[in-house]
């Protein structure tokens, strides 16, 4: 059974994580909210649009990793690891798809406009 | 649906029925063949039905085997259907070698048969050969030598294994009821499409392959748990043995490099049952995405095939020459930076597909930079043998023959890196040839090699060794004539799959290749004469104490074969080459006190019936057989929330048996014979290995 | 900090659990490398997308089929769910009424129940403008892409009705705790793949429909 110390510190770290969810929630809103407004009322040139819809998703992928999935540099190195290794090879396989898909398109003549 | 209950499955499916039905020369000889070739797969059915019910062993087999979560036996089963698929794979092999010696204005088999064979022969040595070999050796030598009792999640190493199992029995199948794809071991559409390919062979490849890749990826993912979690105390990583090493980087390539596979191979799927457009000629399909998508597996496969191999040759020519290994630490960053690297150049497996110079210039590079960490391995292994006392015992003779042939094929590979040279030679018969000699000397060469090492360990009595010579003699010859003419051919410019040809001046070439195939077809014969043998004089050749070869590594530490529960205790390590330096300070062959109780898992039938449920769905979604996907389905959906309601998974092995069983062991170390090197293959070697002063500077 | 350093991705149980928290280590962890797996994967079928941009081959495009209302709606209800998922986890971890977690999960269920729903119907009318995925290259890629998104979240869904009955049968214990620790991981890294799929799919593709 916890003493009423263990239960006091119980009760402190309960409300800590709930906490947590909240900013998660009240952050990933802030950050859905706004690409959607700026898509909705077209607040800025395209480009820049979707620059900042990239950038707000990047944000908000890493609050969702933060709040909802508990991952942060406490965590047991290899699970940190594997994300970062998982990131790296995502990426090589995307950014090197797409150029290649892309150099194709352009010299076999797929691309349209 | 009720109109035809077995779909497209029709009489004409069976492999004979196109020559009674046309019977010309030859479709007649074709039909011989394949008919031949399907009996072969029902007869041997049949007889193995027939054994097993003659020696009433299915429930044996069912409560031994096919249920069992333990590793070793998972391990055994996955070597088994590696053998298997191998002799179907270079039967293959041997009949094309024959139609292209005699393929000068014709040959004797249909364009369609032979681009059938070389379909399954790619594929089924790629997924149902190589991939359950290795799959097979980690199995059962990796959670021994960190000291565990078991993979992390055995139950779902069974279902891996099931599946695995599934798609190999999808390509059998394919034998008697249908054709396989024509398509090659790739399956490039817009050929595999429906519009070209309407048949069943496509969706046969495109299922087994799913199948198989399912099953790859919960591999690698169970093997990358257990090396992370489940090491003994003080097996830091540093300390692991290079096999290890090397079965952690497969593990993480297959975990990474799989999904690119299953996208490729479900959008081909989409494609052609739902008139999806991924990569059709029409309406905006894209058929260079599939090949960027598959070598995004594919060129990661590689060294999923060539890592553990890697590992093999590092524990056994470590071991014959009784030699640490050199460059530990280099050995492990080469192999890690071998892992990275393969996922950057794949676009080498298409220079020629159009994309511009400057791609092909990087990728290149990339390429040729492999070859760096490839080549401080060799440095590092001949490092390993130099001073060493070396012992031509069948696995060194392997890693002999891989270390000089693979150099050649490793060279070869740096010609085709690059791109002007590629754009002379690719899909010719030099493509053929540098792939065979990476992946002959190096993946094949290697599993036999491991084969060969730990099969006393696992079965508790060595390999016939003179058999074994003569097979590796016979494998290394009939390689370099098989392979080494297709060099030349390449150059004079003969094209890869080709059926027949009208170039005289292939045939003497051919002719070789031709003889090279028969004396590789005798290796594998001389490896079943071995294993015969072996077995019979298996009580001569017992090794319980279970160190026939002074290993370095944890499996060695215990019997052979090993308890269900692997180590009465579990072992603590101080250092790398963790046996031997027990059996320098004296702590090998201790007293394991106290004993405890052990828990395993329970058997469970989550394997085998996911197993032959996936083999049902695909058979149906093959044929359009409809109700029978559902039916099945709806099987593994049950099954699985079922085995979530599972509780008492698990049973105790007491501390009194384990005391029992170890005490059982330790008196037949007492009672063993110490053997020096020079006649560990003799009969006189109990496992028992002596100690290296008195033994190998002897 | 009391809770210490933790040991697997998600919310740790806590020494407090005991074994339970002990034996969630190795599963969470392979769970967690069975993610990054499927995030390759749906890499790919991004990529897919992405390549396909301009293969509509006269066929309806983005502009044409997507809509930001129920866009927005959809991305609000998979956020929720995501919230009350963790408030189930915080009921089990601290021990609160059982029935408090069963109305969590559930709450979550239905939210999952409904985003699927609202999917359902934006596919439908997709359909109804010709935004069919035998129309074209393009349309081949997105019915491949988000529709793999939703048949996760169904997996989910079925996979949380399961696990409500293993409550039912056996309580709280360390097969179902273990359970509804590697749902959630599930659930929220679906969320994380919806972020990517407004942000890649309905944003840009709804951005033309204005510029």
């Amino acid at each position: 059974m916890p003493s009423g110390n263990e239960k006091a510190d119980l009760k402190a770290q309960e409300r800590r994580e709930f906490l947590s969810y909240v900013w998660g929630l009240g952050l990933a809103l802030a950050l859905t909210i706004v690409p959607f407004a700026m898509v909705k009322w077209g607040a800025m040139t395209p480009l820049a649009v979707l620059a900042v819809i990239g950038v707000l998703a990047l944000v908000q992928i890493v609050v969702h990793f933060r709040f909802f999935l508990h991952i942060s540099f406490r965590q047991k190195r290899e699970d940190l690891q594997l994300l970062i290794f998982s990131a790296l090879i995502l990426s090589i396989m995307l950014a090197g798809t797409l150029w290649i898909m892309a150099s194709l398109g352009l010299r076999m003549g797929m691309v349209q406009n | 649906m009720l109109a035809h209950p077995f779909g497209r499955l029709r009489l004409q499916a069976l492999p004979f029925w196109d020559m009674l039905q046309h019977p010309s020369k030859g479709v007649v000889i074709n039909g011989i063949i394949a008919t031949g070739a399907a009996l072969m797969v029902v007869l041997g059915g049949i007889v193995t039905v027939a054994l097993i019910s003659r020696y009433r062993l299915w429930r044996v087999l069912w409560s031994q085997w096919l249920t069992s979560p333990d590793h070793k036996k998972i391990g055994v089963m996955y070597v088994v259907l590696a053998f298997v698929m191998l002799i179907r794979a270079l039967l293959e092999a041997l009949l094309m070698r024959a139609q292209q010696a005699y393929g000068l204005g014709g040959g004797f088999l249909t364009p369609n048969h032979f681009a059938q064979l070389f379909s399954t022969h790619g594929t089924i040595m790629i997924f149902f050969m190589a991939m359950p070999f290795l799959t097979g050796i980690i199995n059962y030598v990796m959670p021994l030598q960190i000291g565990a009792r078991d993979v992390s999640f055995p139950v779902l190493n069974s279902i891996s294994l099931a599946l695995t199992a599934a798609g190999a029995a999808l390509v059998m199948i394919s034998l008697v009821l249908g054709t396989f794809s024509t398509g090659g071991w790739l399956g490039y559409p817009p050929y595999t499409e429906a519009s070209f390919s309407p048949g069943v062979g496509p969706d046969y490849w495109i299922w087994a392959l799913t199948l198989s890749s399912l099953g790859s990826t919960f591999t690698g993912i169970n093997f990358a748990v257990t090396i992370y979690k489940k090491r003994a105390p003080g097996m830091t990583l540093m300390r692991l043995p290079l096999f290890t090493w090397t079965a952690l980087c497969t593990s993480i390539l297959m975990i990474f490099a799989m999904p690119p596979l299953t996208v490729a191979t479900a959008q081909l799927a989409l494609d052609r049952y739902l008139g999806f457009h991924f990569f059709t000629n029409d309406l905006g399909g894209n058929m260079m995405h599939f090949a960027n998508m598959f070598w995004l597996f594919g060129h990661p496969e590689v060294y999923i095939l060539i890592l553990p191999a890697f590992g093999v040759y590092s524990e056994t020519i470590s071991t014959f020459s009784g030699k640490a290994l050199f460059g530990y630490r280099s050995l492990v960053v080469a192999t890690m930076a071998i892992g990275v690297l393969s996922f950057t150049v794949w676009l080498h497996h298409f220079f020629t597909m159009g994309q511009g110079a400057d791609l092909n210039a990087a990728f290149g590079v990339a390429t040729m930079l492999i070859g760096i960490p490839t080549g401080v391995k060799i440095y590092d292994w001949m490092w390993t043998m130099f001073r060493g006392r070396i012992r031509f015992s069948v696995p060194m003779i392997y890693a002999m023959g891989f270390m000089l042939l693979f150099v050649l094929g490793g060279l070869s590979g740096v010609l085709l890196a690059d791109p002007v040279i590629d754009y002379q030679v690719h899909n010719s018969v030099f493509l053929v040839a540098h792939f065979h000699n990476v992946a002959v000397p190096g993946l094949l060469f290697g599993m036999i090699a491991a084969y060969h090492f730990w099969f006393p360990k696992a079965f508790g009595f060595r390999l016939d060794e003179r058999g074994g010579k003569v097979s590796a003699v016979c494998w290394i010859l009939g390689f370099m004539l098989a392979f080494f003419p297709l060099y030349a051919l390449g150059l004079m410019g003969m094209p890869r799959r080709t059926v027949a040809y009208t170039e005289p001046a292939y045939v003497p070439l051919e002719t070789v290749a031709f003889f090279g195939a028969i004396l590789v077809v005798a290796a594998l014969c001389a490896l079943g004469v071995q294993l015969w043998v072996s077995i019979k004089h298996r009580h001569a050749n017992r090794v319980f104490v279970g160190d026939p070869w002074d290993g370095r590594s944890l499996e060695w530490s215990i019997s052979a074969p090993p308890p269900e529960y692997n180590f009465a205790a579990i072992p603590v390590v101080t250092d790398r080459d963790a046996f031997t330096v027990m059996k320098e300070s004296g702590a090998a062959y201790t007293a394991a006190v106290p004993f405890e109780d052990i828990e395993v898992p329970r058997n469970s039938a989550l394997g085998p019936v996911l197993g032959a449920a996936g083999f049902a769905i695909a058979f149906g979604l093959v044929w359009h057989i409809w109700w029978m996907v559902i039916i099945f389905g709806t099987i593994v959906i049950t099954a699985m929330i079922v085995r979530g309601f599972a509780r008492n998974t698990s049973r105790v092995v007491t501390a009194e048996e384990v005391r029992r069983q170890h005490q059982h062991w330790m008196d037949a170390v007492a009672r063993a014979e110490p053997i020096a090197r020079d006649k560990e293959t003799t009969s006189a070697n109990e496992g028992l290995a002596m100690p290296i002063d008195t033994g190998a500077e002897q | 900090m009391s809770d210490g350093i933790a040991k697997h991705p998600g919310l740790n149980l806590g020494p407090g659990h005991g074994k339970d928290d002990a034996a969630a280590e190795g599963l969470m962890f392979g769970f967690w490398v069975f993610m990054m797996s499927d995030a390759i994967l749906f890499g790919m079928v991004f990529a897919t997308y992405l390549t396909s941009l301009s293969a509509t081959a006269g066929g309806p495009g983005a502009s044409q089929l997507y809509d930001l209302t129920s866009t927005f709606v959809e991305t609000l209800l998979l956020l929720a769910s995501s919230f009350t998922f963790g408030m189930a986890s915080l009921a089990m971890k601290y021990r609160h009424s059982e029935r408090r977690l069963v109305a969590w999960l559930l709450v979550t269920l239905l939210l999952g129940l409904a985003f699927i729903g609202v999917e359902l119907h934006d596919f439908a009318s997709m359909a109804a403008k010709g935004g069919v995925p035998t129309r074209s290259g393009f349309l081949s890629a997105f019915f491949d892409l988000v529709p793999l998104h939703g048949l996760h979240v169904a997996a989910g869904c079925l996979w949380m009705i399961a696990l409500l009955g293993q409550l039912v049968r056996y309580g709280v214990d360390t097969k179902a705790k273990l359970g509804i620790m590697r749902l959630a991981l599930f659930w929220h890294f679906l969320d994380i793949i919806w972020i990517a799929i407004f942000s890649v799919v309905y944003l840009p593709g709804c951005m033309h429909a204005i510029g």
